[in-house]
């Protein structure tokens, strides 16, 4: 099994008439994601490389049964682009864009929340989510993941997830589903969520988690390992070095005072009985170690 | 971006908030001028983005035109803790009874906008939330229901200002979240905070930073971005639009993704060595990318060696490797470069690169073994200058 997404995931995407949109919705409908629409409002009826242009959300999901969004339109527009997408009944939303202001992000995490509570947003500013074999919505290569499990992966960082899937990949271990949630002061889904998704997942059998610098994200998430979650975590967090008060490229990744410091993260999950790589490859082969012992 | 006071206080006065009546110059002949205009005693305030200026003799109140002239010429050019003053704020003096703490700023836990207020203001609110927790009254507030009239009365009762403080206080407050939401500030604070003899609330101070990824909305934001400190590699980086975070270091960093360039930066000092900064170049590696790199990389006087880490995702091997020889050939390196490339279709840019290989461009086949090549190439030539 997979969590989030899967074969039968039927995904409508937004933004799909624009030049990274066209793109990435041809790679991952070449990966054999069930890519089933787009949306431009003033090219509905249209089709981009057969994929037919509804004018928003909810139209794309009467014609097709899409169950899940997925957004590559640019900032300014990525607020009322979620609002379409919730409003148009998927449950999924993935938000690929980058930049999008914070306070747009806490407004949505909030409104999402109260008014449309089964809702899940993954991002903004996330690599997206890969389920390998069955679905790729968003902007990993698809070829360095290698299908069947028994891992699970959950990342804040983009290139460091494709070096999580890459050095499992390279060790012959499969992955079941790896979920970015993105560097940004608020996503939409937490650590957390996924955790204890792959937890509830019977073929996840071991859980990898690579977070970095900045908020307290990795430390609620060394709680819930401790209290709630009976497979093995392997962790590693990048900016140890990092100083403080600068932005380390994602908005997120900052330390400030003194809060936030790689240091404090590997220290709670070591304490929550997670094994701590110091970098992603000793992060992978403590996992090599574990999936053997399994 | 981070505003110096000056800045803050327009950016408050533009929303309604009562600061004092003042101006910022770069001269002294100017500060006297302002002086004289808004009338005796003023203030001369250092505009630094560095706590403990007041200390630093920064900020000096003036009762005469010579005075102030003495002052701002003592100011002007100043060093505080490394940061030179080209700006001093000249403002009329003020009364104060009494000095309190406000701020919001977003709570990432919470995932909810944070109200701080409290009736101990004027000192570091790290220092009065350490000591004295009881003495910070807190708010949370839902971005989608925004705060009300009433809840800010409630929260101003809880934080036990004089009483004579609450009207203008709750007034204030209202002001300051619509500026901090309205404006997109990452940061609103006002300390201190303060209440005049005569019962007036207002801003003595203004320390506001505001998101970036908000100029789509304020395009009036690109003025303060010219005048964001940044050292000159800094600047460099900013004006080809990279990622680039300047340490101490010797060993040059380019890396693929922001996390994939903050590890970069671990395991070399893992290994022994010291960064010399933290680049990203985000998600491909073409040549005009790479080249634009290695110029920012190379203006570094400190850079012994440089270490190249790129993960191939949809970007393929052979078009990083093709990327990166053709930057070489526009940008005169002085430093050995070590290459670690993975990913897709790693292999084939491997190839590419190998017919190119020499002492001064070498490859190594993990980011580990990479790092430790680096660091090795930059503590050897670390004896001989430039």
């Amino acid at each position: 099994m997979s969590i989030f997404v899967d074969e039968n995931t039927k995904v409508v995407y937004q933004g799909l008439t624009g030049s990274q949109g066209r793109f990435y919705g041809k790679i991952n409908r070449e990966y054999g994601t069930q890519v089933v629409a787009g949306t431009n409002p003033k090219k509905a009826g249209e089709e981009v490389d057969g994929v037919p242009i509804f004018a928003n959300v909810g139209d794309a999901v009467r014609a097709t049964g899409a169950d899940a969004s997925c957004v590559f339109i640019p900032a300014p527009g990525v607020r009322d682009a979620v609002i379409d997408a919730a409003e148009g009944g998927v449950k999924l939303i993935i938000v690929i864009t980058e930049g999008v202001p914070a306070h747009d992000e806490a407004w949505l995490f909030n409104k999402l929340r109260r008014d449309f509570p089964d809702v899940r947003l993954l991002g903004p500013n996330c690599p997206g989510i890969i389920s390998p074999g069955k679905a790729n919505i968003g902007i990993t290569a698809g070829h360095i993941a290698k299908p069947g499990g028994p891992v699970g992966i959950v990342s804040r960082s983009g290139t460091l997830t494709y070096q999580a899937l890459y050095e499992l990949q390279q060790k012959g271990i499969g992955v079941t589903t790896c979920v970015g949630i993105g560097g940004d002061p608020v996503p939409g889904t937490s650590f957390i969520d996924c955790l204890s998704a792959f937890e509830d997942d019977p073929e996840t059998k071991a859980v990898m988690m690579f977070g970095e610098i900045g908020g307290t994200s990795e430390e609620e998430a060394a709680e819930f390992i401790k209290s709630s979650m009976s497979k093995p975590v392997v962790s590693y967090i990048a900016g140890v070095t990092a100083p403080p008060g600068k932005k380390m490229g994602h908005a997120g990744a900052i330390v400030s005072g003194g809060k936030g410091t790689a240091a404090a993260k590997m220290d709670a999950l070591r304490e929550a009985g997670v094994l701590v790589g110091m970098n992603p490859t000793e992060a992978g082969e403590l996992m090599a170690k574990v999936v053997a012992a399994l | 971006m981070d505003l110096f006071e000056y800045q803050g206080k327009k950016w408050f006065a533009q929303y309604g908030i009562p600061v004092s009546d003042g101006d910022a110059v770069t001269t002294v002949d100017e500060a006297v001028a302002v002086a004289e205009r808004i009338g005796f005693p003023v203030v001369v305030k250092a505009q630094v983005q560095v706590g403990g200026r007041g200390k630093a003799g920064g900020i000096k109140l003036a009762s005469d035109a010579a005075e102030t002239r003495a002052h701002a010429s003592n100011i002007l050019g100043m060093d505080i803790k490394g940061h030179r003053v080209d700006v001093v704020w000249v403002e009329k003096a003020s009364d104060i009874a009494e000095e309190y703490y406000a701020s919001f700023t977003l709570d990432r836990a919470a995932k909810l906008h944070l109200g701080m207020l409290s009736a101990q203001g004027g000192v570091e609110i790290e220092v009065v939330a350490e000591n004295d927790p009881d003495a910070l009254a807190k708010i949370h507030i839902d971005p989608v229901d925004g705060l009300t009239e009433q809840q800010c009365r409630e929260w101003v009762g809880a934080a036990k200002l004089n009483l004579d403080a609450t009207e203008g206080a709750v007034d204030i407050l209202m002001k300051l979240y619509t500026a901090y939401v309205d404006g997109d500030a990452d940061l609103a604070e006002i300390n201190p905070l303060i209440l005049t003899p005569d019962g007036r609330v207002h801003a003595l101070d203004a320390k506001v930073s505001l998101d970036d990824n908000s100029v789509f909305r304020h395009p009036e934001y690109k003025e303060y971005d010219a005048t964001q400190l940044r050292d000159a590699r800094e600047a460099m980086a900013h004006e080809r639009n990279l990622q680039y975070v300047g340490l101490e270091g010797s060993v040059g960093i380019i890396a693929n993704g922001a996390g994939l360039a903050m590890s970069t930066v671990d395991i070399v000092s893992q290994v022994g060595g010291a960064p010399a900064n933290f680049l990203d170049i985000g998600g491909g590696a073409n040549a005009d990318v790479m080249a634009g790199a290695l110029e920012v990389i190379n203006s570094d006087k400190n850079v012994r060696s440089i270490f190249i880490n790129i993960f191939g995702g949809i970007t393929k091997g052979e078009e990083v490797a093709n990327g990166i020889l053709q930057a070489l050939e526009r940008v005169d390196i002085d430093s050995p470069i070590v290459i670690r490339l993975d990913g897709t279709n790693a292999d084939e840019g491997r190839e590419i690169l190998s017919a190119h290989l020499s002492d001064a461009l070498q490859m190594q086949p993990t980011m580990l073994e990479a790092a430790r090549k680096a660091v090795e190439l930059a503590a050897a030539s670390s004896g001989g200058g430039k």
